[in-house]
């Protein structure tokens, strides 16, 4: 381990508890999946930050890139009618 | 004061207090940034565990503290085992040593949460969920250095060799440890070694590392107070300061 590899890149995902959603918390490099569940496990989760971790290989994640940033987002900022919160709700409707 | 339960309180204080003291020694060094957290977290439950069993020892003595047993006992007064005093030689030696005391803190700590003391009971029980966890990762890495290339596989068998004539101390019996079985304490150490063979030879043998023959080292051990020519630099730089500085607090 004379040289400079550091093994994979991982990405780390935390559940804060029992039922939560995964959330993304941050990184690390391991050679395997065991050593990046024990990495994980000592660099996310020493202070109760959570119950649960999933990890990926970064190289895993498809990822959408920033050249792609005007055809996929830009054509949904004049479209406030897409939000719920554009209708007028009629008088009498219930159960919204 | 009991001297003999004083004794096996600081067998075990001092134990824990050494291998944290030889980690904290590596701390920023390890060949990757997630291993040095990782690796220093294992020496800081460590410091955990000789704290609690150094608080009770000084209770035990009675009118000193745990840092007092810490800073200001000569060598002769210490009770740590050879293998802790052992230097970090390399990644192989550290991850070695660390094993091969993962599996026997495993089963002494199983063993102590059934002592019919409540402090050492208590202790032992928080204890074993952090050497568990040790242990996995210890044995991970024996396995991944093992089958890893052909040097790592040459460098943790050398390792394991050199260390392997420090292992026979754990499992030899003095009068602490009789003392310990008769009052229903906690094991004598010679019982545990059947077990730790068994923990010990399997994640070897799939590691590719041969199982060195088991020689008797020497008859004297660091748990009747003799102990190897590495100890008195260790307390030497661990004690350098209180000894400098008496009141000096945070």
């Amino acid at each position: 381990m004379a040289n400079d590899d550091q093994g994979i890149l991982w990405e780390v995902f935390l559940r804060v508890k029992a039922g939560r959603p995964f959330k993304h918390v941050g990184s690390l490099h391991a050679y395997d999946k065991e050593m990046a569940m024990k990495a994980a496990r000592d660099l996310y989760t020493r202070r109760n930050e959570g119950n649960g971790i999933w990890i990926v290989k970064a190289e895993d994640i498809v990822s959408s890139e920033a050249s792609d940033g005007e055809a996929f987002f830009d054509p949904s900022d004049d479209k406030i009618y897409r939000h719920p919160t554009f209708y007028k709700i009629p008088e009498g409707v219930k159960h919204i | 004061m009991n001297n003999k339960l004083l004794d096996f309180c600081l067998r075990l204080g001092d134990t824990s207090l050494i291998l944290s003291h030889r980690i904290g020694e590596y701390c920023s060094k390890a060949p990757l940034l997630e291993e040095d957290l990782a690796i220093t977290n294992v020496g800081l439950d460590l410091l955990g565990q000789a704290e609690s069993f150094l608080k009770y020892a000084a209770e035990i003595k009675g009118n000193t503290t745990a840092d007092e047993l810490t800073f200001k006992r000569k060598e002769k007064e210490f009770r740590c085992l050879h293998l802790v005093q052992t230097p970090n030689t390399d990644f192989a030696f550290i991850l070695s040593r660390q094993f091969f005391m993962d599996c026997f803190h495993k089963l002494l700590f199983e063993n102590l949460i059934s002592s019919k003391d409540e402090t050492i009971s208590g202790i032992s029980k928080k204890a074993i969920k952090e050497v568990n966890y040790h242990l996995k990762r210890s044995s991970e890495w024996m396995t991944r250095l093992g089958l890893g290339t052909e040097k790592s596989n040459e460098k943790l068998q050398v390792a394991v060799d050199e260390l392997w004539m420090y292992t026979d101390e754990l499992f030899i019996d003095n009068e602490t440890d009789i003392f310990a079985k008769e009052n229903h304490i906690g094991p004598l150490s010679s019982s545990l070694k059947k077990d730790w063979s068994e923990l010990v030879t399997p994640v070897l043998e799939n590691a590719s590392i041969k199982v060195p023959e088991n020689n008797l080292f020497s008859l004297k051990y660091g748990k009747n107070g003799f102990h190897t020519e590495y100890l008195g630099y260790i307390l030497a730089e661990m004690q350098h300061l209180p000894l400098l500085y008496p009141d000096a607090i945070w």
